[in-house]
């Protein structure tokens, strides 16, 4: 058996790596996905009476996740035929079908007293009586059995959909607290779903809109620590901080890191008027993107590295701007009625998503990278800052409800539209910033 | 001094009518300034070259159309009084704090908030005050002086504050 270690997991084949991941079970999710599909989470066995209590956890998550997707649906236990599934049986494709179940995940789950867990699993095609590709086999530790959760989810979902996995993923957001008008911020870390909340900085400065960097390693973020809005730099790991060299003749605000990391884009005021400007993190050289009287803010590039996104109101409204990172005349993409803000480009690359006023509301939507195809997929009173799964499949969102007590929470959609969920948060939150896949 | 003060109270008044909320933000963070800054008491109030006579008896605040960062006739006259006293008390370094209300994403009321800040800048270097004397800075939509999702609260929130700390001597 070949194990590629990653980070605190490591993967592997477990049975014989030659079947076909492309089985007829399969779902396309392009516009038209009716019906989810429905899939089986037996309780995973247990190979150790140690491990009981992990497996059952580790098989809620996987379903949890599955559903989360709003791509499946889950057959409930109390319609299970079968009152005992092993997972060294063969699957009883009858007994599944009878319920109708399309998909079913079945997995063994063991421990050892050096705190070491692994997960065995193998996911069934029910109506083609097909076992989907090969078994797998996850070793991690005790201590991260969320995590080997996730993984087990994100592969069941990733050989079902065809589409990348993101479940085992990190977000970086502000969490507020406080009255609206004296708001404390700060910015923290949770996994995909909201669990394991961890705080990176105290609330005694005001920061705003953090900025994953693509290895998950780094955040960008505005801060008035100095008193004046600045553009810092945090590692994940340490929750250690600095400044980037900006000039304190402006405000330096918005940040987000090229895909390679080596460079930022950001926008920079100076006698009131606000540009975008281009950061070589080695040489903290900076060289300016756009001359223009107007606000030109919120940056983002493209997945590779080549163009940047922006927004400007040099048209009279904010609108959204493309252009070569290079450098070259800004090209507007956004044309329907409305005001466009915080563009960002799709980890796929073929869309952009924004924030859109229009009426007096607000809404995230996305459209292709010349502006063509614009659909809305979410309106309230105050949608804002989408940011991308690392599939490019789901857009988290802040949303904030309206009048005196009003608190911002997260939001999530798939790009379809379907599939609103508010994510469950013990604090209010704010700007979203979703990491990649962890290894 | 005094009757230079004396001499401008009719217009505060006038300019009270017209701005509604200007010089009266009240509170700790009213008039938009930071936590940090501690606001006068009302001893200091009394002193008409006090940090406190300016936030209330001067006023230190403007207020901005939708979307708008050019100076009304209000915001003018209220900043000519301010700029009047800015000269006569020259001990003081001044931050113009641009804000905007909960209407526009939060990258672009940042940058709304710089331009409201340069506005006044800009008015109070033509009306004489020293640049040298002025820093400008924006919280965007981060800090609301009224907490309400209507225009009366809306309309309140879109300011430009000037705040003092006793610097230059």
């Amino acid at each position: 058996m070949r194990l590629i270690y990653f980070g605190i997991l490591a993967i592997g084949m477990w049975v014989s790596p030659a079947l076909s991941q492309n089985g007829p079970l399969k779902i396309e999710i392009t516009d038209g996905v009716i019906e989810p599909l429905t899939f089986a989470v037996p309780i995973f066995e247990a190979e150790n009476i140690e491990a009981a209590a992990i497996a059952t956890e580790i098989s809620r998550i996987v379903a949890t996740d599955l559903i989360s997707s709003g791509l499946f649906r889950e057959i409930p236990a109390n319609r299970f035929i079968a009152q005992r599934i092993t997972f060294a049986e063969a699957v009883r494709y009858p007994d599944w079908r009878a319920i109708n179940a399309q998909a079913l995940v079945t997995a063994s789950v063991s421990t050892t007293n050096t705190g070491r867990l692994t997960v065995k699993f193998r996911i069934f095609d029910i109506f083609s009586g097909v076992q989907l590709g090969s078994g797998m086999q996850l070793g991690g530790s005790t201590q991260a059995v969320r995590r080997m959760a996730h993984k087990v989810a994100d592969q069941v979902y990733e050989r079902i959909t065809g589409e990348g996995p993101y479940f085992d993923s990190k977000i970086v957001f502000v969490s507020e607290s406080g009255p609206k008008d004296k708001r404390l911020k700060r910015l923290a870390i949770m996994d995909f779903d909201g669990e394991n909340v961890q705080f990176l900085t105290g609330n005694e400065n005001i920061v705003l809109a953090p900025r994953i960097s693509t290895d998950g390693k780094q955040v960008l973020y505005t801060s008035w620590e100095s008193g004046f809005p600045q553009i810092y730099l945090l590692n994940v790991g340490t929750a250690g901080r600095k400044r980037l060299p900006t000039p304190d003749s402006g405000m330096a605000f918005s940040p987000r890191f090229s895909p390679d990391r080596k460079r930022i884009v950001y926008s920079f005021e100076q006698g009131g008027n606000s540009d975008i400007y281009l950061m070589d993190l080695a040489t903290a050289r900076s060289a300016r993107m756009t001359s223009s009287p107007s606000i030109d803010t919120a940056p983002s590039f493209s997945p590779d590295g080549r163009q940047i996104v922006f927004e400007s109101d040099r048209s009279g409204s904010q609108q959204i701007y493309t252009m070569p990172v290079s450098g070259g005349t800004p090209n507007r993409i956004s044309f329907g009625n409305g005001r466009y803000g915080t563009p960002v480009w799709s980890p796929r690359g073929d869309l952009i998503a924004f924030t859109k006023q229009s009426n007096g509301r607000f809404g995230i939507g996305v459209m292709r990278t010349d502006g063509s195809e614009e659909r809305l997929l979410s309106a309230s009173f105050l949608d804002e800052g989408p940011t991308w799964s690392p599939n490019g499949r789901v857009i988290m969102f802040a949303r904030e409800t309206q009048g005196a007590k009003g608190a911002p929470s997260l939001y999530s959609v798939d790009i379809t539209g379907r599939n609103l969920r508010a994510l469950t948060l013990r604090a209010p939150a704010s700007d979203p910033s979703w990491g990649p896949v962890q290894r | 001094m005094r009757v230079i003060y004396l001499a401008l109270i009719p217009f505060l008044a006038l300019a009270a009518c017209s701005n509604p909320g200007g010089g009266f933000g009240g509170g700790p963070l009213g008039g938009g300034s930071s936590w940090d800054d501690s606001s006068a008491n009302a001893e200091d109030q009394s002193d008409p070259t006090s940090q406190g006579f300016f936030e209330t008896s001067v006023g230190n605040q403007v207020l901005f159309d939708v979307d708008e960062f050019t100076l009304n006739t209000a915001s003018k006259v209220a900043l000519d009084i301010q700029a009047q006293w800015l000269m006569d008390n020259p001990g003081y370094v001044i931050i113009v704090e641009g804000h905007a209300d909960e209407q526009g994403t939060r990258e672009y009321n940042l940058a709304l908030g710089f331009r409201r800040a340069q506005s006044v800048q800009e008015y109070l270097v033509a009306r004489g005050v020293s640049g040298l004397r002025l820093k400008t800075r924006s919280y965007g939509k981060e800090r609301p002086l009224e907490i309400c999702s209507a225009e009366r609260c809306y309309a309140k929130n879109r300011r430009a504050v000037t705040l003092l700390t006793a610097g230059l001597s």
